[in-house]
């Protein structure tokens, strides 16, 4: 699995990018591969406040249903409309086109304590 | 693989002929009826297909032929409980005396319909250890939702109102949620150990007074009896909540053991799984559950039971849940239970149990080189295994089951429990013999060697159907069930 260096990891499979004050969240190659083929995803409504830690939507695929939780607190600020119809983005370019939600963080200095790459692999590989 | 010798399927109204009929209907003696003029517009485009008796019995007799099921071959599907539904039940279930019952007879004419439903309950009292039975639910689902219904009017009798959470430990059933929610319940998940137990731990910290009650599988979707079951039972008891055994897995139990002894307050049964009634397409499906004194008062209406020697409907129950189902459930399907408990008896039931926990444990152990048990010790009836060294190849459990049909078994589940990475969830039943199963595992040695060797036959795989790989996620992204577009 290749995490991108330049980002942050979660131990339930989620990444951020951190530019300014505004985090980008998606989900990992290694999770987009162990939940199959995906379908639908549940999105948080724009301007919801999510903390840390906390489920903000769920995504389901054809094996399974799984939740979607907040690396960090902050206050959604857009959501990716384009998986409404073509879900299977998340599949193909996880790290890319396939992000999930954009979040004004409460406090940037809280991705410094998630998971960097090399960490989030022996995780993801164990 | 040789591709099955059958023609590809067409609707039946594909083969319409215009003016081609079936059947030789005798000259109406009663005046013909303008239709329109009874139910007003009608539409030209809804019409019956125009076929001969001979197309029609080669139509139907072609679609089976391209059926699979228990029938035709080796069913291993985890957590289903594919056994043989004997013949015998078929003919009892057909006898007039049943067949033509209408359910608002008198009851001193439906007496024997009556005396057989007694009769399930009490076996199945003294199968599972509950006081009372209700046989109204009318899928496993069903049975559980009825019983968490029974939990909520317990604690509602007492008037204790601050409970409003159902504990459900990973390993559940994936229905449990879905029952407790729908009963207005908040669900808490309890994580399994490293053993593939219950975790205690993390269950006494979840334990409080907003507990309504604990959802337990046993044995566990992981295909592992809960050794702790007694402590899960008291210490739940002790919290004030009640406990719900989920009994899709009673086969595993039948005659061995019984979950009204293990502590349980109330649980479900699936016949048409455990009791041999027919499942899947075959259904319609029973969801009867057991329960323990303290909560007879709230079991659904109307409960039937033997007063001296007459067999009586009892209405009156003023702390009753209410009906749960039409009448009295699946009657039919308790005709075909009755057959199955009276046919093997007191004496042999434990052979239930035996053999399929046999069974599934041969299975295991012969595959164990390939396909290595998620948790490595004695199984139940089911065992679950793991397709994860695979993933270096390319390969999925997904992949192994879809290559299992070009070797003409039906595929395991897959997927589940979630809690285990590319499980292979295999459950034999006690209804094979040693020859079959040990088919069902060279196939499954040689699928494995293939992975390794010659992954992309796998990815291709199934190629002897009259349908190759189906597209799962079009399937359900656009699904689309019409004949016309």
């Amino acid at each position: 699995m290749n995490n991108p260096p330049d980002l942050k990891y979660t131990k339930s499979h989620e990444w951020v990018r951190l530019e300014g004050d505004v985090a980008t969240i998606g989900i990992t190659d290694h999770a987009q591969s162990e939940l199959g083929d995906i379908v639908f995803i549940d999105m948080p409504e724009v301007g919801r406040a999510l903390q840390a830690e906390e489920s903000f939507g769920t995504v389901e695929s054809v094996k399974t249903v799984s939740d979607l939780y907040a690396p960090i607190a902050g206050e959604v600020i857009a959501v990716n409309e384009a998986l409404g119809a073509r879900s299977e983005l998340v599949n193909t370019a996880p790290f890319g086109e396939g992000w999930l939600v954009k979040v004004r963080v409460s406090n940037p200095a809280d991705v410094d304590a998630l998971l960097d790459a090399d960490a989030y692999t022996v995780i993801a590989e164990a | 693989m040789p591709r099955r010798n059958v023609p590809t399927p067409t609707l039946v109204f594909e083969k319409s002929v215009p003016g081609r009929t079936g059947c030789n209907l005798p000259k109406a003696d009663t005046p013909p009826v303008d239709l329109e003029a009874v139910l007003g517009e009608t539409r030209a485009d809804l019409v019956l297909p125009e076929i001969s008796e001979l197309d029609t019995v080669r139509h139907f007799t072609n679609l089976s032929q391209i059926n699979y099921g228990i029938d035709t071959g080796f069913y291993p599907l985890g957590s289903c409980t594919m056994k043989y539904n004997p013949r015998i039940n078929e003919r009892t279930a057909q006898i007039p005396g049943f067949t033509h019952l209408h359910p608002m007879q008198p009851v001193e004419t439906i007496q024997g319909a009556l005396q057989i439903l007694v009769g399930v309950q009490d076996i199945l009292k003294e199968i599972t250890g509950f006081d009372e039975i209700c046989l109204q639910p009318v899928a496993g689902a069903h049975g559980e939702m009825t019983c968490l219904m029974l939990i909520k009017a317990y604690h509602e009798a007492r008037g204790d109102a601050k409970r409003t959470v159902v504990l459900i430990p990973d390993s559940a059933h994936g229905t449990n949620p879905a029952s407790a929610a729908r009963c207005g319940y908040a669900v808490r998940s309890i994580p399994t150990d490293a053993e593939g137990v219950t975790d205690l731990g993390a269950l006494e910290k979840a334990l409080d007074d907003s507990v309504a009650g604990l959802m337990l599988t046993n044995p566990s979707t992981l295909g592992l009896f809960e050794p702790n079951i007694e402590a899960v039972c008291a210490m739940v008891h002790r919290a004030g909540g009640l406990v719900f055994c989920d009994g899709a897995n009673m086969n595993a139990m039948v005659g061995t053991t019984r979950p009204g002894d293990h502590g349980f307050d109330c649980m479900h049964l699936n016949l048409h799984k455990t009791f041999s009634t027919p499942h899947g397409g075959g259904g319609p499906g029973c969801g009867a559950i057991g329960l323990k004194a303290h909560l007879a008062p709230f079991l659904p209406t109307p409960v039937v039971r033997k007063e001296g020697e007459a067999y009586v409907l009892d209405e009156d129950r003023p702390q009753s849940i209410g009906r749960v189902s039409p009448f009295f459930g699946q009657f039919l399907m308790e005709v075909r239970a009755y057959t199955y408990l009276m046919a093997y008896g007191r004496e042999r039931m434990a052979d239930i149990s035996r053999y399929s926990v046999l069974n599934a444990n041969y299975v295991m152990a012969r595959l164990r080189d390939v396909l290595p048990p998620a948790h490595d010790r004695f199984c139940m009836h089911e065992c679950v295994l793991t397709a994860k060294r695979y993933k270096q190849y390319g390969v999925r459990a997904l992949d192994i089951s879809k290559r299992l049909i070009d070797y003409g078994f039906h595929p395991p589940t897959n997927y589940f429990p979630l809690i285990v990475p590319e499980a292979m969830m295999i459950e034999p039943t006690e209804t094979e013999g040693k020859d079959t199963l040990d088919r069902f595992c060279d196939a499954m040695i040689a699928i494995c060697h293939e992975a390794e060797t010659d992954p992309d036959l796998l990815h291709a795989a199934p190629i002897s159907q009259i349908v190759g790989r189906l597209d799962e996620t079009a399937a359900v992204k656009n699904l689309d069930v019409r004949w016309r577009a």
